[in-house]
């Protein structure tokens, strides 16, 4: 399923199998995903969709076959190299992943920390996305004292705070009553318009239909098809 | 970078209090046990230094060796390895001063018809040759000469006092070693625990692209700060105990003789130093582990 060129595409994925001793989470995927595209992972539990973006973010390593992420084939990269890899990405979970002990901002300067920003442009950045996502005046709080929502926000805004040029959400709005998944949808198509790439996987058809974008449907670890869905203005949000 | 580092490690001191007031007690106990034994053989070994100081060897002659043979005689002890001096004591001199030390039983002497007691030599040994093989084979050495009758060590228990005290020092190199090894196996297992209850916070770090050496150095930096801290912490209890107990020690055991030191400056430095590197090498150990998890 290539369909973008090489010059255009920002991941590659080349005849992927993905093995758990002997159950096979992915099977002989290949499929290529434009720069600034706004895509859709989409299948039943257990179809593998966590397992792609796992691979792609370098959380395990492809039992066969290539995977280029931006030109680099990620069999090919030295340890070391890795953090800077993952720089690419910004990450969103269903879970949030924040660190319970930390403000608002030391979560969201964290992915600027990392990549040893100075204090000054942290300070300038964090509070620049803690406002685009409406949490500039709960910087202080703690993590567990928010709502569901508002975490996903704060793992939003450190997820887009580095500036990453692919967005990889797993499930992001799964945990979230409608108002706040609508909220997170919103700033993901934000993110997007500003020219990142983005990545969903979501089993949510009601989400997909809603939103619109390229959707790629897995089964059983086969991808089984690639097609765009438009927009539904009559029940969209946006 | 470097204040955010010590700044995050001083953070994560405080949010995980319970466990590093543990580690922090784990290494504070491993160094007390190993500083009292340090402080047990530094003071031992004084008072050895103390005693070995007046450690000297009789030699009593055979009856009547004239005064030149007297003098070849001196001559050889004097050229034996280890020997620092050899003085001569004649019969008359020993008389008279055992006379001086008994006065009371000086009817004693009266009733005497001749001098009994035997010319000698006194020899001292050198300070760096007094093992007690040493002493023994001096010993040995001078009582196989003709003109010897005897030899006699004037502190013989202090040879049984050497064994042991060799026998300690050995039992004390082997328990220090031990307890080193389980002060980083302790440390080692209770920062896994730092960091095994940490383990989300690591793996959102490497997620949002941290490099290890962004991971790892706050836990360095808490590693060699629990180390100094348990160190201070250790020899603080230990300076208190020996406050204590030192001016008992010495009313009891060597009233007026000995005065019992506390560790150096720099053995208390040497001490805090080596379980600052105990605190990183637990650090290390655990994070070489679980990163490569």
């Amino acid at each position: 399923m290539i369909e973008a060129d090489e010059k255009n595409s920002v991941i590659r994925m080349f005849h992927v199998h993905q093995n758990y001793g002997t159950q096979k989470a992915l099977i002989d995927i290949t499929l290529d995903i434009p720069k600034n595209d706004f895509v859709f992972i989409t299948g039943p539990s257990g179809a593998g969709k966590t397992t792609l973006l796992k691979l792609l973010y370098l959380a395990e390593a492809v039992t066969d076959g290539q995977v280029l992420i931006d030109g680099m084939n990620l069999s090919r990269i030295p340890r070391k190299r890795i953090p800077h890899l993952r720089r690419k990405f910004g990450i969103i979970f269903q879970d949030y992943k924040l660190i319970a002990n930390r403000t608002v901002f030391d979560n969201v300067s964290l992915a600027l920390e990392a990549a040893g920003k100075k204090r000054r442009l942290i300070l300038k950045k964090v509070r620049s996305v803690l406002r685009l996502v409406g949490m500039e005046d709960r910087q202080t709080a703690l993590p567990l004292s928010l709502s569901g929502g508002e975490q996903q926000r704060v793992a939003v805004a450190r997820a887009i705070v580095g500036d990453p040029k692919i967005i990889l959400a797993d499930e992001p709005t799964g945990s979230l009553d409608d108002d706040s998944a609508n909220i997170i949808m919103d700033l993901l198509k934000g993110v997007h318009i500003r020219g990142t790439t983005v990545i969903i996987a979501t089993h949510d058809k009601d989400l997909i239909r809603k939103t619109g974008g390229r959707v790629l449907l897995l089964k059983e670890g086969r991808l089984e098809t690639s097609s765009f869905i438009e927009k539904d203005y009559e029940n969209s949000v946006y | 970078m470097k204040i955010l580092f010590i700044k995050r490690a001083i953070e994560d001191f405080r949010n995980n209090r319970l466990l590093n007031v543990v580690t922090l007690l784990t290494v504070s106990l491993s160094i007390l046990i190993v500083s009292t034994f340090i402080l047990f053989f530094i003071n031992t070994n004084e008072v050895m230094n103390f005693w070995k100081k007046g450690l000297r060897l009789m030699a009593y002659l055979k009856a009547d060796i004239p005064g030149p043979e007297q003098l070849d005689l001196r001559r050889q002890i004097q050229t034996m390895s280890g020997v620092e001096s050899v003085m001569f004591i004649s019969k008359e001199d020993a008389y008279n001063q055992l006379k001086a030390q008994m006065k009371r039983q000086a009817s004693l002497f009266d009733n005497l018809a001749k001098n009994p007691l035997p010319d000698a030599f006194e020899i001292r040994m050198r300070t760096a040759n007094q093992s007690w093989d040493k002493v023994e084979l001096l010993a040995t050495q001078i009582e196989s000469l003709d003109e010897v009758e005897e030899v006699e060590y004037g502190q013989k228990w202090l040879g049984r006092f050497t064994q042991i005290f060799d026998l300690f020092t050995l039992t004390g190199y082997a328990m220090c070693t031990i307890f080193f090894m389980a002060a980083v196996f302790i440390m080692a297992n209770t920062i896994r625990l730092v960091i095994y209850s940490r383990r989300d916070e690591i793996e959102v770090m490497r997620l949002v692209g941290a490099a290890e050496r962004f991971i790892k150095i706050p836990f360095y930096i808490q590693g060699l700060l629990q180390g100094a801290l348990g160190a201070c912490f250790g020899l603080a209890i230990l300076f208190v105990a020996f406050w204590l107990m030192a001016s008992n020690i010495e009313r009891g055991f060597f009233p007026g003789l000995f005065n019992i030191q506390f560790l150096s400056p720099l053995i208390l430095g040497i001490i805090i130093l080596i379980s600052m590197l105990v605190g990183w090498l637990g650090s290390y150990l655990s994070l070489k582990q679980f990163l490569k998890a």
